[in-house]
């Protein structure tokens, strides 16, 4: 690790403010990512910017949106009965997230910012078409992601919360871990709720995560495993690396896609 | 039985230690004034050095000294010794190139050590390191044992042609041939043998300290302090003994990664007695992963010669072994007398003949690990067998009963140089077999179907050799070692023992299982024994601990040595009770005079020797104190039964172990638990070879699973409970009648588990399947199948 300055501010504005006078300055969630990558040497930040005491953890539900605050770690939403009712697959993903101690850590802020793309939570927020709220605007899932480790985030720009719109009718999330790192190496989230039908894969893309329309469709017509049973992924624009080809990871997508169609019952 | 004598489980003592952080490892130790070590290492495969610039890191926050390699040269500093010489096919030496301390002129794998910075704190070293400018010419390199050895590829070492180490072989080919040309079948088979990672839980440390009359201090990760003494102080270093003391102390995990002699224990000693500070150096994870010693890597062709009934008749096998870019300490040993010797296997195969061309390449270094050359043996024939069987249609099970060596036939001599002296294959087999319910398998197959699910079943009766010895005989092999074990039992005034044991122990359990013997043997309680092992100025010269050895040899010096106390004891007892020592029985800590009430205990006669007030002092010597150094007259075989029983989810391909049964022949059980626990993790180790895990390099030499997030170490919800079962025949050569428990789990499980998989997917007509049989291996092998599949 390389010395840095480090900040603990108490107000959004601060944070923002540190963090948009230096583009070398970085922001601090959970750190799951961070953290590792700083011990590694491959980061060398000048200043870190430590979100913990912004109060942007916590979880709220109305009528018409889930919502949860940045720095929520992903135990929180994983244990969180409010978001067992709303959302099933959204609890569940978290659940598995990583190991015990980065679910105590980690959070969705910290996730989404990142956007890896062998991370989680893309596939939920984009499958569910969420919102992502920042210190000065929202951003529509759609338009978040915008290829690996790249976002709509603007340099300064801190997440501050994530809404799902209610009610979801149907949502489940299925993934193949990678066997050494246990990062999603294709991971499906599947969902049926305000914004429609909609199918998102994550680990999978060379640019991260994606919808899947065909699937979308046929499942709009019949939600059942063995309608997209058929539909494959083309392996163009697939991951290809040591723990699995393009061509295996577009017919993981499909198996798993099934299998949380399944398992959103 | 003692209560906590030889066959008690008793719980491990040094457990409690470990498990509340009381432990003392090697990064623990911390010295008045130390400072600290980086290495910087090559980040390319192969390449020239055209220069090395360490003003700006000489001139940096902190730093002490930064040396090269030409320094160390400049000093007199020798290079990395190698411990075994192997003989060409032709009689004429392998090839040794040059091992350089820290690198000369050239880089030759990922992770190369080219130029140390010493600083005052470990931050300080580490941003320094940084700034050594090295100007590179990167040169072609090659990873693969089959590319380093075609026309024109790229030499690792300027003069080695072919990068061909040497060029061995063992066996009658003659008679080989004769029965492959009235074979009735033969079978053949090319298979891998995946390079794994050793990965223990504590990396590697080294911590040396030069006092101000020069007498040096070197605190090291080590399996064998007393060869790390004697390599590092004569090759290297050229210190004398007497001038040096290793210390291996709690040392966490070893697995045989630790038993070489490494660059950064030769860097801090040297760099402790030039700077008079101490200094310490201790590996990050991701320095593991590219310089400890990785194992394994073998690409084989083979052939089995069978009668029309299945009676093998001859085996042929040709190794290409990859030995990475340099010669470890013991390197060349693995791939020859450790493995080609071992392919009768259980079997009374008549004629063998082995060829084995060791490689260089542009990796790190290849050595012993758990098994070293005997998984890749067990590998080899198991799965050969098994490919047998499917050929020749008979059953796997029937052809291996009928070609074991039988229970009579010991003394049994294979054609492959080793003498068996015992075993009982049939014994470990039926027991394994009912423990797994062989009988009710395809009920369990037809039920997993029901649910989609692929289900198989495998075995492997394997054998292995522990405890590498006699020394006269391992010497003409080629080995630079003698490879007998040392003890010493001092018995205290009061009675009370402790054992000094040229044996280590890094997770075997030592402390616990020598101190049953010694209970047991001299009949004093358990508590009131302690070892010492690990430190060169408290053991005699000891040989350590590796293949299975401590308690077959490490032991049998113990025992030895006790049986010299008791000869004494018996001369001080005859003096004090007025009896002949003839007549002096010795039994549960009491010397007697047979057929009396007339007895003194162990600790009065102890008492009488250390006091010899009362005491026959013209004859003998005061004091109860005696070294025994015991050369084995042979290895020892343990071997058995391990049954694997797998499911496959065949749209994945993801393969789970739902059942494992080992029976393993380890000869005398000193401690159930303790066996238990070694087959457990060994057992481990080789389902992690199997299904998980693979060092991969891609073409030009760079390391695709240099860190955990892509090097599948085996984790706890990979494994299934596995059940195991001992049985016992003695070794007929040491005294406790002990073969060894240390590898025995992972030399019989990678083939039960590729043999499990094959079964499972037999409806697709596969032979085999490489390791790791990883899910996309598996699902490609099924995607394959299925147009012929649909078609049928």
């Amino acid at each position: 690790m390389y010395n840095f300055a480090y900040h603990k501010p108490a107000s959004l504005a601060d944070a923002v403010k540190i963090l948009s006078a230096d583009p070398e300055a970085r922001p601090l969630a959970g750190g799951q990512t961070l953290i590792p990558v700083l011990k590694q040497r491959l980061n060398k930040p000048s200043q870190l910017v430590d979100l913990a005491a912004l109060g942007l953890a916590g979880i709220k539900v109305s009528p018409t949106a889930l919502t949860i605050g940045a720095m929520t770690p992903h135990a929180a939403v994983a244990r969180s009965a409010e978001v067992r009712k709303a959302i099933p697959g959204l609890a569940d993903l978290a659940s598995w997230i990583g190991d015990e101690q980065v679910r105590h850590r980690g959070t969705i802020g910290g996730s989404l910012a990142n956007n890896d793309p062998s991370a989680c939570y893309p596939a939920a927020v984009l499958a569910l078409g969420a919102t992502i709220k920042t210190d000065r605007r929202e951003i529509a899932a759609d338009d978040f992601f915008q290829g690996m480790f790249t976002t709509a985030l603007e340099p300064g720009e801190i997440i501050t919360e994530v809404a799902f719109p209610l009610p979801v009718e149907k949502s489940a999330y299925e993934k193949f871990r990678q066997p050494a790192s246990r990062y999603a190496m294709v991971g499906v989230f599947v969902a049926k709720g305000p914004k429609g039908v909609r199918v998102a894969v994550t680990g999978a893309g060379q640019n991260g995560v994606f919808r899947v329309p065909e699937m979308e469709d046929a499942l709009a017509k019949s939600w059942s495993p063995d309608s997209i049973a058929a539909i494959k992924v083309s392996p163009d624009g697939l991951v290809s690396d040591i723990h699995g080809s393009a061509a295996y990871r577009s017919h993981l997508i499909t198996v798993m896609a099934k299998r949380a169609v399944a398992k959103a019952g | 039985m003692a209560k906590e004598g030889i066959g008690a489980a008793v719980r491990r003592r040094e457990d409690s230690r470990f498990l509340t952080g009381q432990g003392h490892y090697v990064d623990d130790f911390n010295r008045p004034g130390q400072l600290y070590a980086y290495i910087r290492r090559s980040d390319r495969p192969h390449a020239r050095i055209r220069g090395i610039d360490v003003s700006a890191a000489r001139n940096a926050p902190g730093v002490v000294a930064v040396y090269t390699g030409e320094d160390l040269a400049a000093d007199g500093v020798g290079g990395l010794p190698c411990g075994w010489q192997i003989h060409n096919k032709d009689g004429s030496p392998m090839a040794e190139p040059p091992h350089p301390v820290l690198a000369l002129g050239k880089v030759r794998h990922i992770g190369d050590p080219i130029a140390v910075v010493i600083a005052e704190s470990k931050a300080q070293a580490k941003d320094a390191a940084e700034l050594i400018a090295i100007d590179f010419e990167d040169l072609p390199a090659v990873a693969d044992v089959r590319a380093a050895t075609a026309p024109g590829a790229p030499r690792v070492h300027d003069d080695v042609p072919g990068n061909v180490c040497y060029d061995w072989h063992i066996g009658d080919l003659a008679a080989v041939e004769a029965a492959f040309a009235r074979a009735k079948h033969v079978v053949r088979l090319d298979l891998v043998n995946n390079r794994l990672i050793p990965n223990a839980m504590e990396p590697r440390a080294a911590l040396a300290e030069c006092d101000v009359t020069g007498n040096y201090t070197l605190y090291t990760t080590s399996q064998n302090p007393h060869v790390i003494r004697l390599l590092m102080g004569a090759f290297v270093l050229h210190l004398p003994e007497h001038r040096l003391r290793v210390v291996a102390p709690d040392v966490g995990g070893g697995f045989g990664s630790k038993i070489y002699h490494y660059a950064e224990e030769a860097i801090v000693t040297w760099a402790a007695g030039k700077l008079r500070r101490p200094v310490k150096w201790t590996a990050e994870r991701s320095e593991s992963f590219i310089s400890d010693a990785q194992g394994r890597d073998h690409v084989s062709h083979a052939e089995l010669a069978l009668d029309e009934e299945g009676n093998f008749l001859a085996l042929r096998v040709s190794t290409l072994a990859n030995l990475g870019a340099y010669l470890s300490t013991f390197a060349p040993s693995v791939p020859t007398y450790l493995y080609a010797t071992l392919l009768a296997g259980v079997y009374k195969t008549p004629a063998i003949y082995a060829e084995v061309k060791a490689v260089f390449t542009n990796t790190v270094p290849v050595d012993a690990y758990r098994g070293a050359g005997r998984p890749e043996a067990a590998y080899l024939l198991e799965r050969l067998v098994d490919v047998a069987a499917m050929e020749t249609g008979i059953d796997r099970i029937a052809l291996r009963r009928k070609n074991f060596i039988p229970p009579e036939a010991f003394p049994y001599q294979t054609p492959v140089a080793l003498q068996y002296d015992s075993g009982n294959y049939e014994m470990t087999l039926r027991e394994a077999l009912k423990a797994a319910d062989y009988e009710g398998f395809e009920a369990r197959r037809a039920e997993a179907r029901r649910r989609g699910k692929l289900r198989g079943i495998g075995i492997s009766t394997y054998l292995e050799a522990c405890g590498i010895a006699p020394s006269k005989v391992v010497g003409q092999l080629g080995a630079r070692a003698g490879l007998y074990e040392v003890a010493t039992i001092r018995v205290h005034p009061t009675g009370s023992v402790t054992v000094y044991t040229g044996a280590h122990s890094h997770g075997q359990g030592h402390e616990t299982t020598f101190a049953q013997i010694v209970a047991d043997h001299l009949g004093v309680p358990y508590e009131q024994v302690e070892i010492v092992h690990g430190d060169t100025a408290q053991v005699p010269f000891g040989m350590g601990t590796y293949g299975s050895r401590s308690l077959a040899v490490g032991g049998s010096a113990m025992v030895k040595a006790m049986d010299k106390i008791i000869a004494k004891g018996k001369k001080i007892a005859a003096y004090l009770l007025e009896a002949s020592a003839e007549d002096i029985e010795f039994a549960d800590g009491v010397f007697r005079v047979a057929g009396t009430d007339k007895t003194k205990t162990l600790g009065e006669i102890a008492f009488a020797a250390y006091v010899p007030h009362n005491y026959p002092i013209e004859e003998l010597e005061p004091g109860l104190e005696e070294t025994a150094f015991y050369d084995p007259k042979n290895f020892t075989f343990p071997g058995g039964c391990h049954v694997c029983e797998v499911e496959i989810d065949p749209e994945t391909g993801v393969t789970r172990v739902v059942n494992f049964v080992a029976v393993d022949d380890v000869g005398r059980v000193i401690n159930p638990l303790i066996v238990e626990g070694q087959v457990q993790g060994g057992v481990a180790q080789g389902i992690g070879q199997a299904l998980l895990e693979h060092a991969v390099y891609d073409a030009n030499g760079q390391l695709l699973s240099g860190s955990f997030m892509d090097y599948t170490m085996p984790r706890a919800d990979n494994l299934p409970s596995i059940t195991v079962g001992t049985e016992s025949t003695m070794c007929t050569h040491n005294p406790l009648g002990a073969k060894g428990c240390g590898e025995v789990g992972a030399i019989g499980s990678p083939p039960a588990v590729i043999n499990a998989i094959v079964d499972a997917l037999k409806e697709f007509g596969v032979k085999h399947v490489d390791m790791p049989a990883t899910p996309e291996k598996i699902w490609s092998i099924i995607e394959a199948h299925r147009p012929r599949l649909a078609a049928e």
